[in-house]
Formats: structure tokens, C-alpha cells, sequence
């Protein structure tokens, strides 16, 4: 009979799991997919490749929230990655964890590792940092949100090419395209991290208390200061009107300007290799929009992005090899090809400086506005980044209450008074849970 | 049909073949996207006629998966898929045709406790205890792992009951027999028991192989590395990528391989099907 | 029911149900038992702090609008999962007892759908439906409708009920019509012969006697709509917009493994075993009692 042979070989299928090869290993959970993906596996192979003791293996593992999930069950059972990478939002939940994970900082000066933090560009590493300036983590691919304008659509409605500064000049424009046509005038990828986050650091106004969160877990949110509720009100607005189309809560927005439906829009720095690959497309990349009557505007914009967090409960011997795949990271050369190939910030002074040098900003005009946006001013308490616990649901609820004032079912001022009065119960619940 | 009324007749008929309309209309759709190219596809409205690029968007899609979210081939993901649906098909039969055996014929302590432990099993579907699960799985290193992904999946109350019910149904005159002529219990499951049970583990295997195959939740939480990808699952993680759009024609391409095996199951092992489906929940 | 013969052995039974006990204790008990556990702790992220706080998690879900609003939402879903789901396949199956020709082929293409996963459903539909690129949300807006479902709730909890609705018509659909042509021809006739017309018949005869059929499918059709439809909304909506497709099962994912918030997820969990419990009591009592061995 052939079934029992079937049966065993699929015992065998199931049974058979291939064993991992032990060497001087570092396993590297991260959830670049795509090309991006590609660009790490590189990374990894030129370090191991420049010397022999340490092996860096990239592991993709999924979305953000799903490789953080896994990791978390992976050290609850003994067995978690060296380094892993953690969205911006999860920082306060590593933070938190201590026992789970090793400072960058520490991890540095134990291994006897060169490393200068004011090296580091200022608004990426202090979103990183703590109040005593200690780096916790790597800062590893860094982007901020950008404005992006579609040329085409301008010059058909009769305007001039150039993105509008303020957001009474958007308005204007926006009304212009419409009339000449366009559907969507105006969208955004990432709402909150763009209209409420961005925009407090941008216009020189707090997030939350204890500057950001920075200085401790009793934070709470003040997104519903008056020029919050005025902005909000203000896209509700526009989106009733038309002028604003919502995309969702991810990069949605990111292929409805690629495809040219919208003549404008608010996203990562990354979206521009997606934008780069539709040679019709003709855009271009500029600084955010701002309230002119509000004094201080525009300050600097804060980082997105993830950074690479050293778990703990490993052998020194591991953890020098994971110091010397950060400092073969933080390497100008290296930075610099990181940066031009994927659009990330580069992290590092001296990179930035390495990258102008080479001409790269002269033949890729703009590639480099992220960076200056980032820098336009020294960064304040208000625009170092922000540290709120659970800011993974956190996020969610400010996103829930602007899409019910997108959608005209609540006034802007409720829908930010509730989303602080359940932003601050999701961080209470944090405090508790860390104490 | 009592009585003719032609007029009736018809309606029926065209009511059919509306349902049925109504029924593919989707699958149609899907199968068109899956021949075109992506900017066909962006371009309002898409075409609702076949493109030419059935060959090639199936021929990427095996071979090296969506170029933007999940970068797994999606051969290698049928395969996975197929072993899950295998290994729980007729694990599932499997150990449930012996506990189930064991019920009926045998008359042992604790038999009434065992039964109703199987029957609790039934209000406790994986979505109510996910997390714990997952700990547990990954407790006993399962992750990312075939025996992960199919051993939790292997119990199950309906399987047992199925077959509880059906061996109620064997006269006890067979079970006489072998006893006379000196047969032990095993002999007598594999040499009368398991041949009547035919139809049952044929309906059973449909079944399964179609739960298995089409598993989400599960294999969502403790995959998450692309070589452990099911098909269903590989679909999933195209959408939910990262910083560009979806590959749309790629997508549907992948849609389709993940739902031809299993309808070809249904379709060509229809009269088991059929009836085990409706008698299994009787 | 027993069977009068039978075999004694002091091994081979507990030998026989070991693997699916083992595999029942391990995988199911084992979990539910620490849900239960989680359900009174509050912890971090990474178990690294756990501490005893009673019925409090509990006590914060009934608290949350969200969670009770979560509860409507999936009643309503479930309703019009159900309602629908029997509606139509009822109607179709009907149909197909009526005819006699092409009744096999009408068989084969309404069935296949049931090897369709929730998940592939999902996807199909939302490709249809997306905002910018669907082919259905083309004529809608040709139509004058606004369709967007990333914003409007509503239309989004339409998108997931269309989907979940098309996959469960050929199960239902099999249902009826095996539950239809084990009515006897007897008594229709008898009604035909006193001069009801068919739509007397159907109501007043067909559908009483299908009634433990369409009893057995609405217990079904709601467990599927609480629990296997967590495919199709995972992969359309993710419980979006503003919640408005968040069915419980789903805040039990996204709550535990999005957030990380393990007591409320197992409290939620708990709270979801009680449902089960119920509904498979219920299923059990008033359904199988009726069948004769």
C-alpha cells in the first residue's frame, strides 16, 4: 500500500526541523521588506565580509508590530535576538524593559568601542536618548515627513510650480486645482505622526507633558491645545470641501501621489524611491507647511522610522561583535551609501558632510531637504521627539478620533478632548504596568 | 416538482443562474487582474477582459513573490501550505478514528471523562485563546516550524464525533463475529472497522484538507519568517507592505494558486463532501 | 447510546486516545487555563513585571466605551452575516429543488465558494471595493455614491458583511437543499392536490419543516460570524475605520498582539470562552436533541 509511505514521508516533512549552524552568530531581527530588505542584507554582508569573528544574520520577520510580538515571546522563552529592530512608537515599551535590553551606550563603553554621541545628529539620537544623554538605542533608519507637490498638476491649473509654504497658501492652491479638475488636491500618509506629532514639533508646541514623555512615564497628552483643535478643524474642514482626501492610516497616501490622483501630499522621506520609480511623475520634495501667525513656526520636524535595540541575557563575547557591526554602521562611507540608496537620513555629521561633498545633493536635487528640515533650528524641549507609553494604541486612538472629524461625525475640539482623556488612560495603564 | 407551471420554472432558472453570477462575479475579476500588468490595473476603470500577462505574473509570482512587501516565492508557500493541509487532514483522522474507536468500543474508567474532555474542545476555538497558545507554542521552541504550525491544529472534537457516530452505526453482529473467531480489538478495527469507514474519512479528508489549507489566525501568529509562509498568509503580507503599493496583479495572481487546490478538492470529491458535510453536523 | 458489545482491555484504549488527549491537554487546556490566569495580572510587554490585580482588567473593559461598543458591532455583524447568509442561500436552494435539469451544475458552481478562505475572500472583495482602483466602486461613483470606505465606517462594515455573506452561501446552500429534499413529496403534493399554490406551500409546509435546519445554520452562521471571520477583516479592514469593524474576536488580536496589553486581551478572552460556551450549549440542547441514531 502506498499510504504508509505517504504517511512517512510526511511525518518526515513535519517532523524535520533544519537545526540552526552555531558559530559566533548575531541574530538580527528586522522588518524591512522589498528592496529595502535587500539594502540591509547588504549592510550585513559587507560587515561580515570585513572581518572574520562575527556573522551578522538579517532575519526578516514581518511588519513592525509582528517581529516586536515574536521577540517579546522569543525572550519570554529564552531565546531572542541579539539586536532587534523596534519602530519609533515602541521606544518607551523597550525602555521600559529594563533587564530586556541593553543600552547602545553601555553596550559601546563595555566593549571598549570608539563612540561619540555628538557625532550624531541631534534630532535623530536625542529621540533615542535619555535626559542624561545616554544613547539607548541605534538610531538606524531615520526619515521625517516631507511635502511633496506634483508639477503637472500645478502648471495645469495654472499656478507655479512651487509648494505652498503656509497652510493658508495650500488652501488657496488646493482651490485653484480643484477648479481646474484634480480630484484629490491634498492627501497625507501617516496622519498622526504627520498633523499631530510633526505638527506640535514643527509649530514649537508640546505633545505631552514632562517634554514629550521624555522625562518620565506620569506624562500626559495635550493634543487639544487650542492651535491643535484650530488644525484639525481645519483639515475637517478641507475634507468636507474636497480639499483633503483621506487615505488611511498607514502610507496609503504614498500610491495615490505616486499615481498622480493627488496633486499634493504629506509622507515619509522614504516615499520618494516609491515616487522615483514612475519616470512620468514630476514632483518634488519640500519642507512642510506651517501656521504663519504662530510664533516660533517652523521649528524642526522629529524623526520616524525604527531603531536597533541589543536585547539582553547574551554573552559578552556577542554583544563586542554587536558594538562592532554599530560602529562599522555609523562608519561616514557606509552611512552615506545607506542614505543615497534608500532615502533615510544619514545619522552622522560627518556622513552628511561626506554626502554633500560627493555631489550627490547637487544631482538629486532635494534629497537632502529632509535632513534640513530635521536641523532647521536647534531642537527644544517641544521638537526633541516624544517617549509616551503604548504609544502603538496611543496612536491609534488619535487616528480614530481624526478620522471621525474627517468623516463629519464629531467636532474637532471633542475628538481631541477625548482622544487625550483615552490617550492619557492607555498611558496611565502603562505607568501601572511599569512601575 | 408537483405541478408544471412553466413560468415558475424559469424564474428559478434565471434566479440560478444569477446567484451563480453573483457567485463568480468576484472570481472573475480576480482572474482578469491576475493577467494584467499594474498600471493596467491603476488605470480606472481595469478591463474586465482577460490581458496577456497571465505568463508572466504567474511565472513571477512562483518564482519570487511580490517585489515590494513579502519577497517569498509563492511555490515555496503552496508547498507549505500543502503540508499543513496534509499533516492536519490526516493527522486529525487519524488519532481521531483511534480515540474515537476507543470510546465506542471499549468499556474502561474514566471513559466519560475522556469523552467530555474532547467535547469541551469544541467551545474553545484558537481565536479564544490565542495568546496563551502562542506562548505555549513558543515555549516548546515551535515556532516558525511545520510541527508548530500543524500539531496544535490536530484535535479535534468533530472529527470524533464523526466517527463516533458513524461507528454506532456497525451492526453489532460484525463486532460478534470477530470476536468468535478470535480477532483482538485492533485486528478488528483495521481488518472490518477502518474499510467501512471509507466513505467517512474521505468526507473527513475534504474537510480537513479545506480547514488546513485555508488556516489564517494560526499560522499569522507564529510565522514570521518568509520560509515558513503559507499561501493564504503570503497573500496577507503582500497587502500589508510597507512603503509602496500593492502589486495588485500580483496579488490576484497569488489569490488564485491559494484557492485552486482546495477548490479542487471540493469540486472533484463533491459526493463525499456533500455528505459528510451534512451528515457530520447532523 | 452504547454498544452492546464490546472489548476489554486494561491498555489499549488509554493508548488509543493518548495522542488526541495529549494534544487536547498540551494545546488547548494548558492555554485556556493560563488566558484565565493572564485575565487577573497586569503586566509589561515583557513579563518582566506581573502583578495581581483581581477582577480590576476586568472591571476596565466594561468600563471602556470601546469595548462594550465593540459587543454592538459584533451583534450587528453577526445579525446581518446570519440573515443574509440564510436568506440567500435559502432562496437559492429553493430554486435549485425546483429544477431538474442543470441541478448538478448548478451544485458544482455554488459550492465552490466554501473553498474560498475568509482571508482570499476578503481580499477579493476589498479589491472591488478599494477606493481608487475598484471596478465596483467605479460604477458606484458613476452612480453619484461616495464611496470610500476608508472613511466611512459603515460602508466598510458593508464591504466586510458582503464578503463574509459570499463565502458562507454554498455551506448554507448545501444545508437546504439537503434538509428540502428530505421532505417528503407526500405531504406537498397533498397540499397541491387541496389547491395551495407554491408560495403557500413553501411557507406553510417547506419552511416549518426545515426549521431545525435553519435553526442549526443560525447557531453556525453566528459562530462562524464571531470567530472564522477574523480572515476577512484582518486582511480588508483591520477593525477600522474608528473601529467600526471591530469585532470582539479581533480586539482580542489586536489588543494582545498589536499592543501588547496581555491582561485585557485575556480578559477579553475569557469573556469570548463564555460566548462559546454558551452558543455550543445552545447548539447542542436544542439542535442534536432532535436527531434520532
Amino acid at each position: 500500500m502506498r499510504i504508509p509511505k505517504l504517511v512517512a514521508a510526511l511525518a518526515a516533512a513535519v517532523l524535520f526541523t533544519p537545526a540552526a549552524q552555531a558559530q559566533t552568530e548575531i541574530q538580527f531581527w528586522h522588518s524591512m521588506g522589498g528592496a529595502l530588505g535587500e539594502a540591509v542584507n547588504n549592510l550585513a554582508g559587507k560587515f561580515n565580509a570585513s572581518q572574520n569573528e562575527y556573522k551578522v544574520v538579517p532575519v526578516f520577520k514581518g511588519t513592525y508590530p509582528v517581529s516586536m510580538t515574536a521577540a517579546i515571546a522569543a525572550f519570554r522563552a529564552g531565546n531572542a535576538p541579539h539586536v532587534l529592530q523596534v519602530f519609533e512608537v515602541g521606544t518607551a515599551t523597550m525602555m521600559a524593559a529594563k533587564g530586556a535590553v541593553v543600552p547602545v551606550a553601555k553596550l559601546m563603553a563595555d566593549a571598549k568601542e570608539p563612540f561619540e554621541p555628538k557625532a550624531y545628529l541631534p534630532t535623530v539620537a536625542g529621540y533615542y536618548t535619555d535626559l542624561k544623554g545616554n544613547m539607548l538605542s541605534f538610531p538606524f533608519n531615520s526619515s521625517t515627513v516631507m511635502f511633496y507637490i506634483n508639477h503637472e498638476a500645478f502648471k495645469k491649473a495654472g499656478l507655479e510650480p512651487k509648494a505652498p509654504k503656509t497652510w493658508k497658501e495650500l488652501i488657496a492652491a488646493g482651490e485653484k486645482l480643484k477648479a481646474a479638475g484634480q480630484q484629490c488636491v491634498y492627501t497625507t500618509s501617516w496622519p498622526s505622526w504627520m498633523h499631530i506629532e510633526n505638527f506640535s514639533a514643527w509649530h514649537n508646541v508640546p505633545i505631552g507633558t514632562k517634554q514629550n514623555g521624555m522625562g518620565g512615564f506620569d506624562a500626559q497628552f495635550s493634543v487639544n491645545s487650542p492651535l491643535h483643535v484650530r488644525h484639525v478643524a481645519m483639515l475637517g474642514d478641507m475634507s468636507k470641501k474636497g480639499l483633503f482626501t483621506y487615505a488611511g492610516r498607514t502610507n496609503q497616501g504614498d500610491a495615490k501621489f505616486a499615481s498622480g490622483e493627488c496633486a499634493m501630499a504629506s509622507a515619509s522621506a522614504g516615499a520618494q524611491a516609491t515616487f522615483r520609480k514612475n519616470p512620468k511623475l514630476d514632483w518634488s520634495i519640500n519642507f512642510i507647511p506651517y501656521h504663519d501667525d504662530v510664533k516660533g513656526a517652523p521649528q524642526n520636524s522629529i524623526i520616524g522610522g525604527a531603531s536597533l535595540w541589543v536585547m539582553g541575557g547574551k554573552k559578552p563575547q556577542e554583544y563586542r561583535g554587536v558594538a562592532k557591526f554599530f560602529a562599522f554602521l555609523s562608519k561616514p562611507d557606509v552611512q552615506m551609501d545607506w542614505h543615497t540608496s534608500t532615502g533615510y537620513v544619514p545619522i552622522t555629521l560627518a556622513s552628511y558632510e561626506l554626502t554633500r561633498k560627493s555631489g550627490f545633493y547637487d544631482r538629486n536635487p532635494g534629497a537632502d531637504m529632509p535632513v534640513r528640515q530635521l536641523t532647521n533650528k536647534a531642537p527644544t524641549a517641544n521638537s526633541k521627539g516624544l517617549r509616551f507609553g503604548n504609544f502603538v494604541q496611543g496612536r491609534e486612538v488619535i487616528e480614530e478620533e481624526m478620522e471621525a472629524v474627517f468623516a463629519g461625525k464629531k467636532d474637532a475640539k471633542t475628538a481631541l478632548d477625548d482622544a487625550v482623556k483615552r490617550g492619557n488612560e492607555i498611558l496611565a495603564k502603562f505607568q501601572a504596568a511599569n512601575r | 416538482m408537483v405541478e408544471n407551471r412553466p413560468y415558475l420554472t424559469a424564474l428559478s432558472h434565471a434566479i440560478l443562474i444569477l446567484g451563480v453570477l453573483a457567485v463568480a462575479f468576484p472570481l472573475y475579476v480576480t482572474f482578469v487582474a491576475s493577467t494584467l500588468t499594474l498600471e493596467q490595473i491603476m488605470a480606472v476603470p481595469m478591463p474586465l477582459v482577460p490581458g496577456d500577462q497571465l505568463i508572466e505574473n504567474y511565472s513571477q509570482v512562483l518564482a519570487a513573490g511580490s517585489r515590494k512587501g513579502s519577497a517569498a516565492p509563492v511555490s515555496a508557500m503552496l508547498f507549505n501550505s500543502l503540508v499543513m493541509a496534509l499533516a492536519i487532514a490526516l493527522g486529525k483522522i487519524a488519532i481521531s478514528i483511534i480515540a474515537s474507536f476507543a470510546i465506542v468500543y471499549f468499556r474502561f474508567p474514566l471513559r466519560s471523562f475522556f469523552f467530555w474532555m474532547i467535547f469541551v474542545t469544541l467551545m474553545l476555538p484558537v481565536e479564544v485563546r490565542i495568546i496563551p497558545t502562542f506562548k505555549v507554542v513558543s515555549d516548546l521552541g515551535m515556532l516558525n516550524s511545520y510541527v508548530g504550525l500543524t500539531l496544535p491544529l490536530i484535535a479535534s472534537a468533530t472529527a470524533t464525533f464523526l466517527f463516533r457516530q458513524f461507528f454506532l452505526t456497525v451492526p453489532d453482529e460484525l463486532t460478534e463475529a470477530a470476536r468468535i473467531d478470535g480477532a483482538g480489538p485492533m485486528r478488528f478495527f483495521l481488518d472490518v472497522v477502518l474499510p467501512l469507514s471509507k466513505t467517512s474519512i474521505a468526507a473527513l479528508f475534504v474537510i480537513q484538507f479545506i480547514y488546513g489549507w485555508n488556516q489564517y489566525l494560526w499560522p499569522l501568529l507564529i510565522t514570521s519568517e518568509e520560509s515558513m509562509y503559507t499561501v493564504v498568509i503570503g497573500i496577507n503580507r503582500m497587502i500589508v507592505g510597507g512603503d509602496a503599493a500593492n502589486e495588485w496583479n500580483l496579488v490576484m495572481a497569488t489569490a488564485i494558486l491559494a484557492l485552486i487546490p482546495p477548490a479542487l478538492v471540493v469540486m472533484l470529491m463533491q459526493r463525499w463532501f456533500v455528505k459528510g458535510l451534512v451528515e457530520t453536523e447532523k | 447510546m452504547e454498544k452492546r458489545v464490546v472489548f476489554r482491555s486494561a491498555w489499549l484504549p488509554y493508548a488509543l486516545l493518548a495522542p488526541q488527549i495529549a494534544v487536547t491537554v498540551v494545546f488547548f487546556f494548558w492555554p485556556a487555563a493560563q488566558a484565565v490566569w493572564f485575565s487577573f495580572q497586569l503586566q509589561d510587554a515583557f513579563g518582566l513585571r506581573t502583578e495581581f490585580v483581581g477582577l480590576q482588567n476586568f472591571a476596565a473593559l466594561f468600563a471602556d466605551e470601546r469595548y462594550l461598543q465593540s459587543f454592538g458591532t459584533t451583534a450587528l455583524f453577526s445579525v446581518m452575516v446570519a440573515f443574509w447568509g440564510i436568506a440567500i442561500s435559502l432562496v437559492l436552494a429553493a430554486m435549485a429543488d425546483r429544477v431538474i435539469r442543470g441541478a448538478l451544475a448548478y451544485k458544482t458552481l455554488l459550492i465552490w465558494p466554501y473553498a474560498v478562505a475568509p482571508a482570499v475572500a476578503g481580499v477579493l472583495w476589498a479589491f472591488l471595493f478599494a477606493p481608487s482602483i475598484g471596478i465596483v466602486t467605479y460604477f458606484l461613483k458613476r452612480a453619484g455614491v461616495d464611496w470610500n470606505w476608508i472613511i466611512h465606517g459603515d460602508q466598510a462594515m458593508l464591504l466586510v458583511i458582503v464578503a463574509s455573506v459570499w463565502k458562507q452561501i454554498s455551506y448554507n446552500f448545501l444545508f437546504f437543499l439537503a434538509g428540502l429534499q428530505s421532505i417528503p413529496r407526500s405531504l406537498i403534493e397533498a397540499a397541491a392536490i387541496d389547491g395551495a399554490g407554491p408560495a403557500r406551500r413553501f411557507w406553510t409546509i417547506v419552511f416549518p419543516l426545515l426549521s431545525p435546519t435553519t435553526f442549526f445554520l443560525l447557531v453556525v452562521n453566528v459562530v462562524y460570524a464571531f470567530f472564522d471571520t477574523f480572515g476577512v477583516i484582518d486582511a480588508t479592514t483591520q477593525g477600522g475605520p474608528a473601529q467600526a469593524t471591530q469585532i470582539l474576536v479581533y480586539k482580542v488580536y489586536n489588543d494582545g498582539v498589536k499592543a501588547a496589553d496581555l491582561g485585557g486581551s485575556s480578559a477579553q478572552s475569557v469573556i469570548l470562552m463564555f460566548i462559546v460556551i454558551a452558543l455550543t450549549v445552545a447548539q447542542f440542547r436544542f439542535v442534536e436533541r432532535k436527531v434520532q441514531y
